[in-house]
């Protein structure tokens, strides 16, 4: 089995059964595991409600380290398009030229970096600081506020070895709450002032709320986009002829994308809790019980996708979920497509060859199942063209 | 070459032409409002949905499989919807109208 490679621990379960139950903390959950079944069960927010007690629907749940409901992550139709509609437009600028050319000219010079050392660690050396640089973009604030994300490292809610740890969560958490601060006693054109201007039902947006969306921000676009990012060099490096390919028919990066993201799934899954007793595939779940939507299942799905154990680069019919589905899909995916597109096509432009020189995987648990989300570490060496 | 017009959620009507690509991709490049082309045509995103009036359904055809699996839980789906990026320009479409989907 090469290195790069991540395998599919849902197979036979999604198969046989279509569920699958693993045990978080004292809440377990049900996991959805077919591509159908996710997509009905996301769709249907009534049943399944994202409007449950803040940090549940995480798996695994964070209830016991916060209390700020994340925005609009954490809420339910009709209030969570009232919220969605506030945020949307500026979440869609990475399509803007000058964004895009500001973004070219981060990845540009990180890989630079990178063929420059000998040696480099992928993880902290790489991804982290392209995924903090590019934030700033994001956000619209200094280049050099990326510095403290690093310096919080890979985890911003987790210790080496520890699920969830509170002390680091409210690193995060009054680091914004002092940001926010300073936008309201002096307004600029960033996303905490934008937020803190903005209005929902005819009100302000109360600090809180603001506080909530920011959370989410930096939470839900940090190791997914680490991952998704660590995996590609892997990849990349037992596939050469694949970045070849990218160099010469540059016209399918943006197809490659999709299919990097629904291969690496770079987040398994995102719960939901459960309103009234009903069922997801044929099997009975209770009313405030929780259930999963598994994405990294659902796009292996074989019912859907030929060969769904294989990168196809250029895959045409790619109904994948790597970004969610429904309303709540990912608000960061403009974003992240952008930058990755902009990563691959840089790659491909730049690099010649990629040697993965040690590693150490980054294994979920999640009980009957343990998956292959990425790397804790992976150290590479890289050679210019 | 094939002439294609979009009717805008908010009732503008803008006939475009095009030689080749999808026609998700003729609309993004004229910045027809409502399509967004997200995942780039792979189907996965369904930002690209219209409604093909229902006289020219003939031209495009019912939606694939794949198609009508993304559209299944859109609300606003009926038996005219396809995804602009499945639909490919050539001439069998020249003339045809399609109202972009809410
Ligand atoms: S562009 Fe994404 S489904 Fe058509």
């Amino acid at each position: 089995m090469k290195k790069s490679e991540l395998a599919d621990p849902f197979k036979s379960a999604r198969q046989e059964k279509g569920y699958g139950k693993m045990n978080d903390q004292i809440d377990p959950v049900t996991m959805v595991l077919r591509l159908k079944d996710v997509r009905k069960t996301a769709h249907d927010w009534k049943k399944f409600t994202s409007g449950a007690v803040p940090g549940r629907i995480v798996v695994p749940s964070e209830v016991n380290i916060r209390d700020t409901r994340q925005i609009p992550f954490e809420v339910d139709p009709p209030m969570h398009g009232a919220y969605r509609s506030i945020i949307e437009r500026w979440f869609k600028r990475p399509l803007e030229p000058e964004y895009e050319e500001k973004l070219s000219q981060q990845i540009q010079a990180i890989i630079n970096e990178a063929l420059a050392k000998e040696t480099i660690e992928v993880v902290s050396e790489f991804s982290l600081p392209l995924q903090s640089r590019a934030l700033t973009l994001l956000l619209n604030i200094p280049y050099e506020e990326a510095e403290t994300w690093i310096g919080w490292g890979t985890h911003v809610f987790r210790s080496e070895g520890v699920a969830l740890d509170a002390s680091k969560a409210n690193i995060l958490y009054e680091y914004i709450d002092r940001q926010l601060e300073k936008a309201s006693q002096n307004p600029g054109d960033d996303l905490y002032s934008v937020l803190l201007n903005s209005e929902v039902e005819g009100r302000k947006l109360t600090a809180e709320e603001a506080k909530g969306v920011m959370v989410l921000t930096f939470a839900g676009g940090r190791d997914t986009v680490i991952n998704a990012v660590t995996n590609s060099i892997a990849y990349f490096a037992e596939h050469p002829e694949a970045l070849q390919r990218l160099r010469n028919e540059p016209e399918i990066i943006g197809k490659a994308v999709e299919e990097l993201i629904r291969y690496f799934s770079p987040l398994t899954h995102m719960g939901r809790v459960v309103t009234e007793d009903t069922q997801v595939c044929e099997h009975a779940v209770k009313a405030d019980s929780r259930v999963s939507l598994c994405w990294a299942s659902a796009n292996r799905d074989e019912s859907v996708f030929e060969d769904a154990d294989k990168v196809v680069l250029d895959r045409k019919l790619n109904p994948h979920v790597g970004f969610g589905f429904g309303h709540h899909k990912c608000l960061g995916a403009t974003h992240t497509r952008q930058m990755m597109k902009i990563f691959l096509k840089n790659l491909a432009e730049k690099v010649e060859r990629i040697d993965i020189l040690d590693l150490k995987e980054n294994i979920e648990d999640l009980d009957e199942f343990k998956r292959k989300v990425g790397y804790d570490q992976i150290s590479v060496s890289f050679k210019a063209r | 070459m094939a002439k294609i017009t979009f009717i805008t959620s908010d009732n503008e009507t803008i006939t475009v032409e095009g030689t080749s690509g999808s026609v998700m991709e003729l609309a993004v490049q004229h910045g027809i409002h409502g399509i967004d082309g997200d995942c780039g045509g792979v189907c996965s995103c369904a930002t690209c949905h219209v409604h093909v009036a229902q006289e020219h359904m003939h031209k495009t055809g019912a939606a694939n499989e794949i198609e009508r699996d993304m559209l299944e839980l859109d609300d606003d789906a009926d038996e005219y919807s396809r995804l602009a990026c499945q639909l490919q320009l050539d001439e069998a479409l020249d003339n045809i109208v399609l109202r972009v989907a809410k």
